[in-house]
């Protein structure tokens, strides 16, 4: 036995050491971005990070079947939400995201992003394992993934559409579906990209076709990721030195505390705080898929390896976005971009997987027993 | 339902799990690939396109603002500024960022005293001008103007006071044909040049005369003013400024001192007077009077000054040492005796003046009976039945092939946008231009410098010092180092004759005798001319009647007869006679080479007599026009006292229309016109 008492060596101080690297850089960015001023993005960013971290071991604490018996009724839940949204919600950018609930802003879709795993991962425990390679595995998972799938893509938001497709379909991956039928179907829609372009919104394609080319128009819509790419570029690989980015501090880069907080970042801190970043959240994703190979029940690491993408999702996108990879589809990154929605979907996910570490270290149950 | 095919493997829990570990190590994988890439992508940006990044973000953050060169100085022969720079401080508009575009104009026409045709010029230019170009408000303002407007900038968006250097010329108008004048470039400038310093405020391109032929030369490198700004074009700081570079200037053959004699010696007259080193061709002097000042035209003239100018029946705004055309009349016999003896007539024989030549049916009439004279006295007298005679005898050709060595109907090398070259007529060149024969009478008339012949006053300046030094001069405008010109081909006492006529013509019994130098041991030799503007109807001779259908006065001279130097033109418009109106201008302006003092006594005492140096004289003209046209539209009640002078400027703005322009001569159609004198 360890001198060192049982619920010290039990608490999750790597996790929380990554947590705090990357949050405590955003931070910092944050600050730069407001001018060397910790008012108004920094302090509540710290704030929030704080008492969402607080709730995310206060979920690492829930037993897990909770979760597995709650996936269905919160997914209900949300997805009634995502129907009143459409009816009653307000609209912001050109898009209908959010219900007014008079304290706060509501945004539904970005709890599906979590719940569409824990309610894919159940179907998928609750199937018998011989059926597995029959049509019974298949179409309720995308009936459970199409619906708020399509009812966040009418909203408009394609980003968090995409999110919450790919999420599913990762679990769907995970669970063990025949490998050809995501291929066949990887085919399938690189040839149906093409039409589904013709029924976006007209500011969606014009977002497409300018991420394809985004000089074509450096400063309307192709503005974003004309300057985000001169910020990062300008940045070198050590950056030109904290509070010295130009791109941000002169107001040329949009959106520099939000969505494209990287290039913020990049532009001061260079190559080198690009490289610390991504290498952070590469960490975080290894932790996460270490929880789910370490977990014996068939729920527990269908989630934990579900939500473990998902965060990945987030960064991938974001990051693809704002170095000219990907069309701007408004997906921030963890952490570091100012707001509160996706800080608490995020620890919402992180939290599930601590809750899932915390079991598997206390030799969990039977797996499956919780059927 | 089933899947057939799928259902083959059977599946087990162990199986299952194997899958999944295997997935997600491949998900796992697929994370860290997609990292690894995301930083591949960010080295490829931020360190291989480092550069083009970097070059794009300081072209965001740095703005750069050009600072006008300073435009190279125009000096005189001797180093003295014909043209220089002054500082100034200006006021500009930036007709985007004007928010109350009536508003402002009526505190910027309050607080620097605008007149009401300036404001219209302004708020014309505003709504014209595309937003980013700046609309000039005013120039050369004092500093206390400058100061009332800049301490009311928060209150005048759009207002943009700045201070630079302006164009100044210290003689004004005597030098505005010569040199031109500025201005702003205008849109077709900036579409041929795209050199973003053209729609720079305060920024001048050469638009007439030398400034516009030396520009580039003139032009220097534009400063820079690096700051930096916010993406709204807020500016957070300076920089860092690099200076302008000065222009080259340009020295010129030109004498300051005399072309601003010459200019103000032509006084209210409406002339050409050009004075040459008739070794070298330097021309020392080349004014045209009236003339508008290119002071007031680098400003941006207002209309009124425009319309009077364009309306006046002197045509302040042609050159006419240049691109006026006169029959030369008897100016021209000097160039005709050359001929005569380049044909072997022999200088000595003498002709019978009988007071007229009778060809066939037709008595061609000479001024008087001179009696029996040779060519030296036919010079003194400017006899024209001895020129009738002689040039019959020779023929056209002959005559015009001295005249084109001599200058006649050549365009010289000088760095001017145009010269008007006259005719020099011949049978082929009836020929061509009439398809009809040349006759004995053409030849008559073109012997004493009428009938088809035209010619600028700069190709007379050249035939005196042609004939003056015998050299073979190219006239020169700017200053190098050139070489005493060649001989002509002809000989030396072909040359003496002529010149002991033209001394004859001064100093002996000739026309010019009141216009004798009054400086010891220097005398000048001349000839003066009158040329006819339209055919002699009855007993008018051109001597009386409306100022322009009088005769005009010519006088071309060289001097010191002993040793000549200097040759020089005059021409007076409708000045009725080369003795009476041209000479006395002539001998002034030698007079001033030898002895300045004397030459400006005499010429402050004229000036006293016309009212003023011509500054003075243009600005009462001005006011003057300004009030008839005010008069004109209702504005204001004429006063009795103004009455007359502002009668006299409107008809002078009526009369524009029909005036007969001596830059473009009616063609000389009529064959049986009389004599010149």
């Amino acid at each position: 036995m360890s001198i060192i008492p049982q619920p010290l060596t039990e608490f999750p101080w790597r996790v929380l050491g990554i947590l705090l690297a990357i949050a405590g850089f955003g931070t910092l960015v944050l600050y730069s971005a407001a001018s060397g001023s910790i008012t108004p993005w920094a302090i509540n960013q710290a704030v929030r990070f704080v008492i969402f971290t607080g709730m995310a071991f206060v979920i690492s604490r829930v037993p897990l079947e909770l979760f597995a018996r709650f996936a269905f009724p919160a997914y209900g839940a949300v997805l009634i939400s995502l129907v009143l949204v459409e009816l009653i919600g307000g609209v912001a950018g050109g898009s209908q995201r959010w219900i007014n609930l008079g304290f706060m802003q509501l945004q539904p879709s970005e709890f599906m992003k979590p719940i569409i795993v824990l309610a894919v991962a159940r179907f998928y425990a609750l199937l018998p394992v011989g059926e597995i390679r029959r049509w019974t595995a298949i179409w309720p998972a995308l009936v459970l993934i199409g619906v708020p799938w399509a009812l966040v893509l009418v909203q408009p938001d394609l980003g968090t559409a995409t999110m919450i497709a790919a999420g599913g379909v990762t679990v769907m991956f995970l669970a063990g579906l025949p490998l050809r039928l995501f291929v066949g179907s990887g085919l399938a829609i690189a040839a149906i990209i093409p039409i589904a372009f013709s029924f976006l919104h007209d500011y969606q394609q014009k977002r497409v076709l300018i991420f394809m080319d985004p000089e074509s128009d450096p400063l309307g819509a192709g503005y974003h990721i004309s300057q985000s790419k001169i910020a990062i570029g300008s940045g070198g690989i050590w950056g030109k030195g904290f509070l010295k980015g130009t791109q941000s501090h002169l107001d040329y880069l949009p959106e520099g505390h939000t969505d494209f907080v990287f290039a913020t970042m990049a532009e001061e801190w260079g190559l080198v705080g690009g490289v610390f970043l991504i290498g952070a959240f590469l960490l975080l994703f290894r932790w996460g898929v270490g929880v789910s190979l370490r977990t014996q029940d068939k729920y527990a690491r269908l989630v934990a390896a579900g939500l473990t993408t998902t965060i990945f999702f987030y960064v991938a996108i974001n990051l693809m976005m704002v170095m000219g990879l990907a069309p701007v589809v408004g997906i921030p990154l963890p952490f570091m971009s100012y707001g509160g929605s996706s800080m608490l979907t995020v620890m919402l996910c992180i939290g599930i997987i601590m809750a899932i570490e915390r079991s598997t270290r206390r030799g969990g149950r039977k797996p499956g027993s919780w059927g | 339902m089933k899947l057939p095919r799928l259902k083959r493997k059977t599946v087990t829990e162990a199986s299952l799990s194997f899958t999944f570990t295997r997935r997600a190590m491949v998900v796992g994988g697929l994370q860290a690939g997609i990292g690894a890439m995301l930083i591949g992508r960010m080295a490829w940006i931020s360190v291989a396109e480092n550069e083009k990044y970097n070059l794009l973000s300081e072209s965001n953050r740095v703005n750069l603002t050009l600072i006008p060169p300073r435009r190279g100085w125009i000096l005189d022969r001797n180093g003295r500024a014909l043209a220089n720079n002054r500082t100034d401080f200006r006021v500009d508009l930036i007709p985007e960022r004007v928010t109350d575009p009536e508003g402002t104009l009526r505190s910027l026409a309050h607080l620097l005293a605008l007149a009401p045709d300036e404001v219209e010029r302004i708020r014309t230019e505003l709504d014209k001008a595309p937003g980013f170009r700046p609309v000039q408000v005013a120039e050369k303002l004092t500093y206390d103007q400058f100061a009332a407007v800049s301490v009311r900038l928060p209150d005048l968006p759009g207002v943009a006071p700045s201070q630079g250097f302006s164009r100044y010329y210290p003689t004004g108008s005597t030098v505005g044909h010569l040199l031109g004048y500025v201005g702003a470039a205008s849109a077709k400038d900036y579409e041929k040049r795209k050199d973003p310093l053209l729609i720079t405020p305060g920024f001048k391109v050469g638009k007439e005369g030398l400034e516009k032929w030396f520009d580039l030369e003139l032009t220097g490198k534009p400063g820079a003013k690096r700051v930096e700004v916010t993406a709204r074009g807020k500016i957070v700081r300076e920089l860092t400024t690099r200076p302008d570079a000065p222009g080259n200037a340009v020295k010129l053959t030109i004498d300051a001192g005399l072309q601003d004699y010459a200019g103000r010696r032509l006084g209210a007259e409406s002339g050409s007077c050009i004075v040459l080193d008739c070794l070298t061709g330097e021309i020392l002097c080349m004014a045209s009077m009236p003339s508008y000042d290119p002071n007031n035209f680098s400003d941006g003239i207002s209309h009124d000054e425009w319309d009077m100018l364009s309306s006046d029946e002197r045509h302040p705004l042609i050159n006419k040492s240049l691109n006026a055309l006169y029959p030369p009349g008897s100016t021209f016999k000097p160039m005709v005796a050359m001929a005569l003896q380049s044909a072997g007539v022999d200088p000595k024989e003498r002709v019978h003046c009988p007071g007229g030549y009778r060809l066939g049916n037709r008595f061609f009439r000479c001024l008087g009976r001179h009696g029996s004279v040779d060519m030296h006295r036919a010079l003194a007298k400017s006899c024209n039945t001895y020129f009738y005679t002689m040039g019959n005898r020779v023929g056209i050709d002959v005559i015009a092939r001295m005249g084109h060595a001599m200058g006649f109907g050549e365009k010289f090398d000088l760095p001017v946008s145009s010269q008007s070259y006259g005719t020099m007529p011949d049978t082929a060149w009836k020929m061509r231009r009439y398809d009809q024969k040349w006759t004995a009478s053409d030849t008559l008339n073109a012997s004493i410098g009428q009938g088809y012949v035209v010619v600028n006053p700069l190709q007379l300046a050249v035939m005196a010092g042609r004939i003056a030094s015998g050299r073979n001069i190219q006239p020169r405008l700017v200053k190098g180092r050139y070489p005493e010109a060649p001989f002509m081909p002809f000989p030396k006492e072909h040359f003496d004759a002529v010149r002991g006529g033209m001394w004859e013509v001064v100093n002996g019994d000739g026309t010019a005798g009141r216009s004798r130098l009054d400086l010891p041991g220097i005398q000048m030799g001349g000839k003066t001319g009158t040329a006819q503007v339209r055919k002699i109807a009855g007993s008018q001779r051109g001597q009386s009647g409306a100022w322009k259908y009088r005769d005009h006065g010519l006088f071309v001279c060289f001097a010191p007869t002993s040793n000549p130097r200097y040759a020089a033109s005059v021409v007076i418009e409708h000045g009725m006679g080369g003795s009476r109106a041209a000479a006395p201008v002539a001998k002034d302006v030698l007079t001033y080479l030898f002895d300045p003092a004397k030459a400006m006594a005499r010429l402050e005492e004229l000036e006293k007599g016309w009212g003023g140096p011509p500054a003075e004289r243009m600005e009462r003209q001005m006011a003057a026009y300004r009030l008839a046209k005010a008069i004109k539209k209702g504005e204001v009640v004429p006063k009795p006292a103004d009455a007359s002078e502002a009668e006299n400027s409107a008809n002078a703005a009526a009369s524009a229309n029909v005036s007969e322009t001596a830059d473009n001569p009616p063609p000389q159609r009529d064959p049986n016109r009389e004599a010149g004198r």
